[in-house]
């Protein structure tokens, strides 16, 4: 469970992050939304400890973010970022492996783990296959399955924190990614989730973080932030949002 | 994907390498001597009871001049290899070389201040001179990596292509220096300032070997420790940090690893370069880039390459010899040129 009080971030001259609450409660998925800027980014990198907060703390399961030492907390905190720059012809499932790293769970155990999260990530038919000869969206599968590992199976007490796992997916997997993150979730982790799409965060999130220009605008379910009223204030379009014929979560139709 | 080969099958292959080399650099040379006496003659030399008493000639060159010379190789070209899996790990990038930061320019500059500025002062006492030079060479190059990792430090963190332009930057000018204390010295003095340039495994002695086999075994030794964290490092630093690796003190060690090893290997035998770029390359192209793997077979593959050079220099133009700098720029330049061309098709 990660937490953060009164978190405010500057960069040079900047406000990029003010006075942001938030927690990440077990079971639950968290997706951030908000237009280029907003500050999503600038909060995952406060939320796993590679930017130091001005004002706020952050904790982890209660004990702050920075007392963790790197293994302990890698047991328990992983992170998906944007991009990943690799430029060596590991294998798919060496790349994976590395997600068990912090942890001394033996080469067996470690096998089964890998591709569980090969096949929750839908790249097991990538195995054997080197990570240089991957297209951006295979690569993205293949980091999720090493972030999926890291945590394997998801129980409580772990956090998953996603930048754009869908960036580079095509429609097919932009869903069997967020099943996948949200199956974790059904076991007890953690997740937060930067989207784009509004429709993937209506479907999948439990709560949106509605960022904008560093502020917190609304942080609440996907019904009660997803209105035409508050998009149009943060990202300037008009929506029309209706209910999902079959699922009933808020489906957003630009007019 | 291509195979590859099989991490027991690698290392017992350049095992096997390793052990005719060591043979082969102990038989030939000037003196030839027969392999089997070299046999003899080495087994005896170990203190193992083989009849020979018509051997204390192979004996003497064995023992003198072949084995220093030959173990001289095995640990320059060794360590070399092993700090080019270092920078190449820490710079993210498999064309690195450990010269990147600046250690080999320090240690060029070292040894002019001690070959020129010494002939100043009317030469140095012979007994000093050689290690006198190991020593600046060492030196210089510790000193302009320190600095150069110093440059490339901002609020706590290490910022590496920082650190890569600081050497870029630190190599020129050590280019400079070298230049200036060329243009400044007289004939005889710029002679073995050329030579000391092109590297040699000449004139080796047990003096300067022992300083360079505990650098190479310390740094042998400490790496292979961090071959999993230097695996992690490959997928970026703060993936690395967020797999639990603690980043700065790795990134460290390599640099100090680099320092150190490249450091001893040119104040022992000059600078001789693409050992480090092209043996972590050709290991990775076998093996895969499981630092696991990488480490030892460097180890082992730099030692070897370095005594097949060592025999090229001193059979081509026997009795006279080529300074080993220039065969393995000769081997390894256009190894690379085939790398770089292969790897774009």
């Amino acid at each position: 469970m990660l937490q953060v009080e009164g978190l405010h971030l500057r960069r040079g001259s900047n406000e990029v992050l003010h006075d942001i609450h938030l927690q990440l409660t077990p079971g639950q998925v968290v997706g951030v939304l908000g237009p280029n800027g907003a500050g999503k980014s600038s909060l995952l990198g406060v939320l796993c400890g590679e930017l130091a907060p001005g004002q706020g703390r952050v904790t982890l399961q209660g004990r702050p973010l920075t007392d963790w030492a790197g293994q302990a907390r890698a047991q328990r905190l992983a992170v998906l970022p944007q991009v990943s720059s690799l430029g060596f012809s590991f294998r798919v499932e060496e790349v994976v492996a590395m997600g068990r790293m912090p942890h001394g769970s033996g080469q067996l155990r470690d096998a089964e783990i890998v591709e569980a999260a090969l096949r929750a990530a839908d790249a097991w038919h990538l195995l054997g296959r080197s990570y240089l000869a991957l297209s951006g969206g295979e690569r993205q599968r293949v980091h999720l399955a090493r972030v999926l590992a890291q945590l394997w199976p998801g129980e409580q007490g772990t956090t998953l924190l996603l930048d754009e796992p869908t960036s580079m997916l095509d429609p097919l997997h932009q869903h069997t990614t967020l099943q996948a993150v949200r199956r974790f979730a059904d076991r007890g982790a953690a997740v937060l989730v930067i989207l784009h799409d509004l429709n993937l965060a209506a479907r999948y999130c439990d709560r949106i973080l509605l960022l904008e220009q560093g502020r917190c605008h609304a942080l609440a379910s996907p019904q009660e932030v997803l209105t035409p009223g508050a998009l149009k204030a943060v990202f300037g379009i008009d929506v029309l949002v209706q209910a999902h014929p079959e699922r009933g979560h808020p489906l957003i139709i630009t007019r | 994907m291509k195979q590859r080969v099989q991490p027991r099958t690698l290392i017992v292959c350049l095992s096997l390498l390793c052990l005719l080399a060591v043979w082969l650099s102990l038989a030939l040379g000037p003196v030839s001597l027969p392999l089997f006496d070299t046999l003899r003659a080495g087994l005896r030399l170990l203190g193992l009871p083989v009849a020979g008493d018509d051997l204390q000639q192979a004996e003497m060159i064995l023992g003198q001049i072949r084995l220093p010379r030959t173990l001289l190789g095995l640990a320059v070209g060794a360590v070399l290899a092993l700090s080019g899996v270092a920078m190449q790990g820490l710079f993210r990038n498999p064309l690195a070389d450990p010269g990147l930061v600046g250690v080999a320019a320090g240690a060029a500059m070292g040894a002019a201040v001690a070959i020129v500025g010494g002939s100043w002062f009317g030469g140095m006492p012979d007994v000093l001179a050689p290690y006198l030079l190991s020593l600046c060479a060492f030196i210089g190059g510790l000193g302009v990596t320190a600095l150069v990792y110093r440059l490339g430090r901002r609020d706590g963190q290490t910022n590496v292509a920082t650190m890569l332009l600081a050497g870029v930057a630190m190599t020129a000018l050590g280019g400079a220096a070298v230049g200036l204390f060329s243009y400044l010295a007289d004939d005889a003095t710029l002679r073995t300032l050329t030579f000391w340039n092109l590297g040699s495994l000449n004139g080796a002695s047990y003096e300067r070997l022992w300083p360079l086999l505990m650098v190479a075994g310390g740094v042998a030794l400490w790496l292979p420790r961090r071959a999993r964290a230097l695996n992690a490092l490959l997928l970026g630093e703060s993936e690395a940090r967020h797999l639990g690796i603690e980043v700065e003190r790795l990134k460290r060690e390599l640099v100090f690893c680099t320092a150190l090893g490249v450091g001893a290997a040119v104040a022992a035998a000059g600078l001789i370069g693409f050992i480090g770029l092209v043996v972590p390359h050709l290991v990775r192209l076998l093996a895969g880039p499981d630092h696991r793997v990488v480490l030892p077979a460097s180890l082992l593959a730099g030692g070897v390459l370095m005594l097949f050079a060592d025999l090229v220099a001193r059979l081509v133009l026997a009795p006279a010899e080529l300074p080993i700098g220039i065969v393995t720029a000769l081997i390894g330049a256009p190894f690379f040129l085939v790398l770089l061309i292969r790897g774009r098709s």
